[in-house]
């Protein structure tokens, strides 16, 4: 017992546990958000959903992820062998880093850094070229499309993205996470960056290849997009590692516009875990509700829209700072 | 195929015939430049069953079934279209009230395809909800046509002289909830779809059909009341008992697909005043033609008789040469013109595109392989 | 200037109207039936396969074996063979339908000079062949019969000299 703290006690330790930690996060996440988008969508659509396997089928995803890798892994002819096999552990691995520096609590964090933000932008930015990658290797049309497309929207996306989140940063002075958090004490930063906000939710919808910025895997145009030809646990792999993104992109956004971990009564982590649910439900809305836009429209509203507003507001910012 | 040390522009995608959006099995063969397209072929056939091959093979009623099938969304129009064919042939008349029941259930069915239009076609663009709402509307639709006609797709209801099953009070009543029901839903899909500025976006100027373009191709339906001709084959041709009842044919503007989206939500609307109309004013009396023959042997001679069905002007000839089986039948479907066109729109669009266009067009693949 | 914002201002009032539309769904009960927990009653008219309608004076059906019906089925799918009992009545040894070929157009039930056909309400009707959509209509009057606490309507014999006196094949009923 006293070993298991010292090693906890240490650097090493604190990653591995957090390592292990994460992973459990990710899956259980992973389950409990496939569930949930389909409930959301179910009841939007008026109908139940699953509701055979478990209490209103909250274990059926894990039957289905049992199916998913009984099947057969297919590697078609003609792929490019190496990168078609590395391109899902790739779009995978980053997701799991991105999860070192986020704080769910004041003390529950794996590492906090002083450049966490960038340390997650960063990571982010490594899924494009996992998708890129399982688009080229894969030898098919619909693929490079998704992937091209993919590419081409991520670039466009990051720099509203980046923009954006810079106000809050200019409040605070800190890349810290947790710094952020703390700067929260009074009031929420979405009441002083509404703005910000709003275009932080529409990047991080596009970032995650969400609809109604879907494009990537368009299915009425693109059949499945980048993943076509993926079967099995392959494709679970970009499936689950969608479903994290989005837990990742919510978590940012819980930090830096809903404050974090604060609330009153409940433990930290808790209303960390709601705020973060509550704007996933937000982006599964979109998805429910919008048609998807068209691609050369995506590329101008990021260019014309978000980047200018996002510059405007973070002018805003500065100015009232520097007044203030 | 490209020489060697020639640069390579354009390359081939295959569009279908397995597709999520070509409803059905089509083929459009592309032509592409990135990802603008430079030539559009569509390539059709895949599901052809010989129609037109088997009315000759057995007797006019025996081909009733068969009109349920060749447009399986507006299968009452076909349904019509025909029986007015064979009627006019032997010079059957029809009784007031089974004209009614007739236009009744065609309008039903007319809207009932418009909101799967709808549906489908937003799917198409990617919102995945007002598919299922229309499914919910439809679905009201699907069980009134249910106890009269017996199916709810492949309908096969409308018989020489009249229809077969009277309509009762349950369903009038029926009828008049679907209508205020319909028309209260008609706000929440506007506020979904119709104003939904990605919607705008998508649709408002592309796929613009010219007047002139619609003449030369032979458009129908709305497809060319979207392009502003106000050609509707219940005006412009009257049948039946339309004539009777008072509705506009709605017209769009520019010939895009908002305009042709939002002629067919009109035309909902329209038809539902029709349905209303007919309730009021439904006459009693028998549902059926007296002496109707048990065999159907027209003189020899031939005749033409269209209908507007949800995606245009079908047309059914008729060749008879006296004998108990027609000699020939021609089906002149609306989806097969209207498809024409595609080469001509889906040049310099994107991919995206097509399938908006192809989506507007209102294909039912099985009518063009007929 | 002016129109750029307001275009972005409209835009946005548009998403949101949407997003009103599909919460105001997400609350409302849903609408579909729980297949196969919960059931619908079939309507009326809902045409299943045929069958024979049970004669409630009589206790049996009506058919004469005319034919009609085999005749104007446009799928040719009705096998009927006849039988004499007495010189006067004809009734059927043998009414089997394949169902699979069958389009449910109702012009046999309504062709039957003595309306001895209806419509059946099952919809339960897939299979894993083509024998297993073959439908004995005798042998189903049989069971309703049976159900019903009535006499059993017995196939009649062939007469010998018609030859075909063998007993019928593996027909489900
Ligand atoms: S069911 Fe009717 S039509 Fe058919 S053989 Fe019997 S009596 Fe004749
Ligand atoms: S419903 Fe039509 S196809 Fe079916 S058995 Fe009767 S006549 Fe034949």
């Amino acid at each position: 017992m006293d070993n298991l703290v010292r090693i906890l006690g240490t650097d090493l330790g604190r990653m591995l546990a957090g390592l292990i930690g994460v992973i459990a996060l990710v899956s259980v996440n992973a389950l409990f958000l496939i569930w949930m988008e389909r409930k959301v969508a179910a009841h939007m659509q008026l109908r139940p959903g699953p509701m055979e396997v478990g209490w209103h089928g909250a274990i059926q995803t894990i039957a289905d992820a049992l199916k998913l890798m009984g099947k057969e892994l297919i590697t078609p002819a003609e792929v490019d062998r190496s990168v078609y096999l590395l391109a899902p552990i790739v779009v995978f691995l980053p997701v799991l880093l991105s999860f070192l520096v986020i704080p769910f609590s004041q003390t529950l964090v794996i590492r906090d850094m002083n450049v966490g933000v960038l340390l997650i932008l960063a990571f982010a930015a490594l899924t494009v070229l996992a998708i890129l990658m399982a688009g080229w290797a894969s030898n098919n049309k619909y693929a490079v499309f998704g992937s091209i497309r993919s590419v081409a929207q991520n670039v466009a996306y990051e720099i509203p993205l980046l923009i954006t989140v810079m106000s809050p940063i200019l409040m605070v002075g800190s890349y810290r996470l947790t710094d952020i958090v703390a700067a929260q004490e009074k009031f929420w930063f979405i009441v002083s960056q509404p703005l910000a906000f709003i275009l932080y939710i529409t990047c991080a919808t596009a970032e995650t290849n969400r609809a109604p910025f879907d494009l990537p895997e368009a299915e009425s145009e693109l059949v499945a997009g980048f993943h076509t030809e993926y079967s099995g646990m392959r494709f679970g792999l970009f499936f689950l590692a969608e479903y994290t993104n989005m837990f990742i992109v919510a978590a940012l956004a819980t930090i830096f516009f809903l404050g974090g971990w604060r609330g009153p009564v409940l433990p930290g982590w808790v209303w960390f875990l709601l705020k973060v649910y509550a704007i996933i439900f937000l982006i599964m809305w979109f998805r429910w509700t919008f048609p998807r836009v068209r691609f050369d429209q995506l590329i101008t509203f990021a260019w014309k829209i978000l980047i200018p507003l996002a510059f405007a507001n973070l002018l805003l910012t500065a100015l009232v700072m520097k007044l203030m | 195929m490209h020489e060697p040390g020639q640069e390579e522009k354009t390359y081939v995608l295959n569009f279908g015939p397995q597709h999520p959006s070509t409803h059905g099995v089509l083929r459009v063969e592309l032509q592409m430049e990135g990802e603008f397209i430079t030539k559009a072929a569509p390539d059709i056939g895949y599901g052809h069953r010989g129609h037109e091959h088997m009315a000759e093979n057995r007797n006019y009623q025996q081909f009733l079934p068969n009109m349920g099938r060749v447009d399986y969304l507006h299968a009452l129009a076909y349904n019509q279209g025909y029986c007015m064919a064979v009627e006019k042939l032997t010079g059957l008349e029809v009784p007031e009230r089974a004209e009614f029941i007739r236009v009744i259930t065609a309008e039903l069915n007319r809207i009932a395809s418009h909101l799967l239009w709808v549906g489908a076609y937003l799917l198409d663009l990617g919102a995945f909800t007002p598919f299922l709402y229309c499914f919910d509307d439809r679905e009201n639709i699907l069980d009134l046509l249910d106890r009269v006609t017996g199916s709810r797709l492949t309908y096969c209801y409308y018989r020489f002289g009249g229809v077969p099953k009277d309509i009762d009070d349950e369903f009038m009543a029926g009828c008049r909830a679907f209508i205020t029901r319909l028309r209260g839903r008609f706000k929440d899909y506007d506020d979904l779809v119709t104003k939904n500025i990605i919607f705008i976006k998508r649709t408002r100027d592309i796929g613009v059909i010219s007047k002139e373009q619609c003449v030369r191709y032979g458009l129908t339906g709305p497809m060319v009341r979207g392009s502003g001709i106000p050609y509707d084959i219940r005006k412009s041709e009257p049948y039946s008992v339309y004539p009777r009842f008072d509705f506009e044919i709605p017209i769009g503007e520019r010939g895009d697909i908002m305009d042709r989206y939002l002629v067919r939500i009109r035309e909902m609307a329209q038809s539902l005043r029709i349905i209303e109309q007919a309730l009021d004013k439904l006459p009693d009396g028998p549902i059926m033609a007296e002496k109707v023959p048990k065999r159907i042997k027209p003189a020899a001679g031939e005749v033409y008789q269209a209908v507007e069905t949800a995606r245009g002007e079908f047309g059914c000839y008729i060749v008879s040469e006296g004998d108990i089986k027609p000699y020939r039948i021609k089906l002149r479907v609306p989806s097969f013109g209207n498809l024409s066109i595609l080469p001509e729109i889906a040049v310099d669009t994107l991919v995206a595109d097509l399938v908006a266009i192809l989506g507007s067009i209102d294909v039912v693949v099985p009518e063009i392989d007929r | 200037m002016v129109t750029y914002f307001k275009e972005i201002l409209t835009g946005f009032y548009s998403l949101l109207a949407g997003m009103a539309v599909t919460i105001k769904y997400f609350v409302k009960p849903i609408v579909t039936v729980q297949y196969p927990r919960q059931k619908l009653s079939m309507s009326p008219a809902y045409r299943g396969h045929t069958e024979f309608v049970l004669d409630l004076e009589t206790g049996t059906h009506r058919c004469i074996a005319c034919e009609m019906c085999a005749r104007i089925c446009p799928s040719q799918l009705i096998t009927v063979e006849g039988v004499k009992i007495d010189p006067k009545k004809k009734v059927p040894r043998k009414y089997v339908i394949e169902y699979q070929y069958c389009s449910l157009c109702g012009l046999c039930v309504e062709s039957c000079p003595t309306k001895a056909l209806k419509f059946s309400e099952e919809y339960r009707l897939a299979g894993f062949s083509r024998e297993d959509c073959v439908v004995d209509l005798l042998a189903r009057l049989q069971a309703q019969q049976q159900r019903a606490g009535l006499a059993v309507t017995p196939r009649p014999e062939a007469r010998r000299e018609e030859g075909e006196a063998k007993p019928e094949g593996e027909v489900k009923g």
